[in-house]
């Protein structure tokens, strides 16, 4: 242990508990495949959730030709169109952005962001992905059963979701689908305990909370928030599958199906969709804090600059997690629910847009004086700016509990939803991938197949999900196979469908590119070193890059400053990383 | 530079693509105004952050994007400026949210005046229901629900034995008057959205839902089921008329009620 003298610096604490050992594998098996490093747990997090997120991306474009060629497909019937939109939206929100937020950088940062040789639990860590790829298996095990997977829509809403009205209502469908969050909640609980625990108790020493870079406020927000919201869902999953297998009825009113009473009665479908929004409205931040920690990174270190309102920062992060839990039922100011409700829940809703709109004026002021280095990780940035402005904005019509009514259940709330989490956040996903990668392989990626990635991707999915709000404010609804003949679809807006639907194309083969990036630069790309953006945290200080199982060699880092000095006045470069002693001692140091 | 240019771009374009786009809501046909006019407000206010924001990070970048010898400034706080910038922002949330509340609380209070029209959703049609020459609508059961008697009502309450029935077919409202819109469904959740009055509301199994309008336009409109349910929700349309108040009247004329309906379903399975 370097025992550092306190005339130096005072705001280093002795170390509290000795330094732990941890478990060494002994084989292949245990190294690469039940490993119980965090890294490798994340790179399995990762791979599986860009693997079935390719599953998502061809559900979305058979559901594009669908909308864009009604008819001329036609092995695309009702039945199988509702099943791809179930499945993209399941897919898309939670077993890709959730698992690859929380699951991935989650697990690779936390650890070599505190200074961690790894997360507190390894062994729970390790069942957390393993119970992950399980739940992912049960749900692809639904395009092979009979009758195929659930149509039910992402939000599954009974009783449509177990009634034969629907694809996978009476058959193997929707008993998958459930199952398949059940284990998905078990296995993100394992992980998000250690997340948590590992950020309040297994921080270097010097580590302060406030010390922290923001991706790591986000992320454990997230899980917070995560470990509060998931059991909501979790209930509300067995008491479907009771209703479904068991003959209860929670969510089951007395029921006609087809000219047949159903033997159900008595239950309320209102209190599913309650239980599934006080978990679904902290959803969405659960995708978003991550993504908000992680571009504040990458826009103060590609900027050169300390990032704007630290304090303001953090404190929006935890308002917006605070907050997100008393707005989830904005998505029913339509759902019949008693109406006075209306006037709460806009104005909870419209209040987050305060913290929200900081944290965007944050960013820009960031970007203000800075000197911006229009790397990959920056352009993504900006992306994200412009998207997330964008899909906040439209957020404000919708909260505003009477705007919402003609616009709920239009293509004005698919653009909406898909501009604010889906694009901004994949945005910060590529900008975080294009930034860690160098750390995670030692090599970076090919900037030429980047910068084609970035801009076929940012305006492929402006030019897509901009318009598609029009068709919205004209009153096509959402969720429909067809529309046919209707005032709210005229040639023009079949002419608009048709466009989207390319670009959608377009923006998913320019996806190939990067997967193929990512595999070619593994051999093929520059040599990175172990600190090539010239970053002040942590994770770059590693002694070798990639980081070995325990990170730090011989010695944790200890923590001297924040993570944002970067271009302070005086010190010789434009960045001082976070483990260096403060600057009297350097400038006594070179003055001596 | 491109990058300046592009997001330049991006803001112009969105703008002009809103100002000139041919995509824009239907011609209203009932009183919700005051919704189409809070939208507008909506507009005008993100409109302006969005381009001032994307602007002003285009300027940002064109300003200083990293030349050799640059130095970024250091400034880690600036309270004064976070201030101005919360306030500024609750001032712009106010003003989207006070008038919202103000037109919701008129969605929410429906005149007492309102004629009643229940409206029954089941996979995958619509059936409707006027009150009779009482005024009133008779009790009605999901569990009574036969095919004779598709709406469940109750045949032993005889409020609803004079209620007119109009299963499956053409809803006709007379113009100019307000109507309360009861909402059930027998099956599953759907919800009765006509583009052009602006309101909707889903209809929920095992409950009464309501919203109410005034149809200020007479013309035949499509009526859509706005909440997913099942194979058939597209094909779920039907057609509601608003009528002079003459030509309502010469329509009102020519339906069954309740009764009659039992008993001509009784002489058909008789012959």
């Amino acid at each position: 242990m370097v025992n550092i003298p306190s005339s130096i610096d005072d705001t280093v604490p002795a170390a509290e508990v000795e330094d732990v050992e941890l478990y060494h594998p002994h084989s292949w098996w245990t190294t690469y495949v039940f490993s119980q490093d965090a890294k490798v747990i994340a790179i399995q997090y990762s791979m599986t959730a860009l693997a079935i997120g390719l599953v998502a991306l061809v559900l979305s474009w058979l559901m594009r030709l669908q909308l864009g060629f009604p008819g001329y497909f036609t092995f695309i019937d009702a039945e199988r169109y509702y099943q791809f939109i179930t499945m993209h939206g399941m897919i898309m929100v939670i077993y890709l952005l959730t698992a690859l937020f929380l699951g991935g950088f989650g697990n690779y940062l936390i650890p070599l962001m505190l200074g961690a040789r790894d997360m507190v639990f390894p062994y729970a860590n390790m069942l957390s992905y393993w119970l992950y790829l399980l739940a992912v298996l049960v749900l692809v095990a639904g395009f092979f059963v009979p009758g195929g997977p659930t149509g039910a829509g992402w939000t599954l809403y009974p009783p449509q979701a177990v009634l034969s009205g629907t694809p996978g209502g009476q058959d193997w469908g929707i008993i998958l689908m459930l199952t398949s969050l059940i284990l998905f909640i078990i296995g993100f609980t394992m992980g998000g305990l250690n997340y948590v625990v590992t950020v309040l108790q297994g921080r270097a020493r010097g580590m302060t909370l406030m010390r922290m870079p923001l991706t790591i406020w986000g992320i454990f927000t997230a899980t917070v928030m995560a470990l509060l919201a998931f059991p909501a869902l979790f209930v509300a999953s067995v008491m479907m599958l009771f209703d479904r297998l068991l003959g209860t009825s929670f969510f089951m009113p007395a029921i006609v199906e087809m000219g047949e009473q159903l033997q159900h009665g008595g239950g309320s479908p209102i209190l599913f969709q309650h239980l599934f929004w006080f978990f679904g409205h902290p959803e969405v931040y659960i995708v978003a804090l991550p993504a908000f920690g992680i571009v504040s990174d990458l826009i103060s270190t590609h900027a050169r600059k300390n990032i704007f309102g630290y304090r303001m920062m953090v404190w929006a992060i935890v308002i917006i997690g605070a907050l997100s839990f008393i707005v989830w039922a904005h998505h029913m100011y339509v759902s019949g629910m008693n109406p006075n409700f209306g006037f709460f829940f806009a104005t909870t809703t419209l209040i987050i847009a305060v913290p929200t709109a900081i944290k965007v004026y944050n960013w820009v002021l960031t970007l203000w004086r800075g000197d911006i280095h229009l790397t990959l990780p920056m352009l993504f940035a900006l992306g994200f700016i412009v998207t997330f402005v964008n899909g906040g904005l439209t957020g404000l019509f919708l909260g505003n509990v009477v705007v919402d009514v003609p616009l709920s259940d239009t293509m004005f709330v698919v653009a909406h939803f898909h501009m604010v989490m889906g694009v901004a956040p994949i945005m910060v996903i590529f900008g975080a991938i294009y930034h860690w990668y160098p750390k995670i392989t030692g090599r970076m990626l090919n900037e030429i197949m980047g910068r084609i990635h970035f801009w076929v991707t940012f305006l492929g999915a402006y030019l897509i999900f901009f318009p598609m709000h029009y068709l919205g404010l004209l009153g096509a609804p959402r969720r429909y196979y067809e529309l046919g003949e209707s005032a709210v679809n005229p040639p023009s807006a079949h002419d608009l469908n048709v466009f989207i639907t390319l670009m959608a194309l377009t923006v998913g083969a320019a996806q190939m590119l990067f997967l193929f990036n990512l595999i070619w630069s593994l051999r093929n790309g520059k040599e990175a070193g172990g600190n090539p953006w010239r970053a002040t945290t942590l994770e770059w200080q590693t002694p070798t890059t990639p980081p070995p199982h325990g990170n730090w060699g011989k010695e944790l880092p200890v923590v001297y400053r924040w993570a944002y000095d970067y271009s302070v006045p005086g010190a010789p470069e434009d960045f001082i990383p976070q483990n260096q002693p403060n600057s009297n001692r350097l400038s006594m140091e070179n003055a001596s | 530079m491109a990058v300046v240019l592009i997001l330049v771009l991006v803001a112009v374009a969105s703008v002009l693509f809103h100002l000139l786009s041919p995509w824009w809501w239907t011609p209203i046909a009932s009183n919700w105004h005051y919704i189409d006019n809070t939208i507008i407000i909506t507009f005008w206010i993100t409109g302006f952050v969005f381009t001032a924001v994307v602007l002003f990070v285009a300027y940002c970048v064109f300003r200083f994007r990293h030349k050799p010898g640059n130095q970024a400034h250091y400034e880690p706080e600036n309270k004064k400026l976070e201030f101005w910038l919360a306030t500024v922002t609750t001032i712009g949330v106010v003003a989207m949210l006070a008038p919202g509340l103000f037109v919701w609380n008129q969605f929410v209070t429906v005149p007492k005046e309102a004629t009643e029209v229940e409206v029954v959703g089941q996979q995958w049609l619509w059936n409707f229901r006027l009150p009779g020459a009482n005024g009133q609508l008779g009790t009605s059961e999901t569990r009574d629900v036969t095919a004779e008697n598709p709406l469940g009502i109750n045949k032993n309450d005889a409020a609803g034995l004079d209620d007119i029935v109009i299963a499956g077919a053409e809803l006709h409202i007379p113009v100019d008057k307000p109507v309360k819109m009861l909402l059930r469904s027998v099956d599953v959740l759907h919800d009765f959205y006509v583009p052009e009055f602006r309101a909707k509301m889903d209809m929920v199994p095992g409950m009464v839902t309501y919203f109410w309008f005034t149809p200020t336009k007479t013309g035949t409109f499509e009526i859509l089921c706005a909440e997913l349910c099942g194979v058939g929700h597209p094909q779920m349309r039907g057609t509601v008329v608003v009528d002079t108040a003459e030509d309502y009247q010469t329509w009102l004329q020519q339906q069954q009620t309740f009764s009659q309906m039992m008993a001509s379903g009784e002489s058909m399975t008789v012959n």
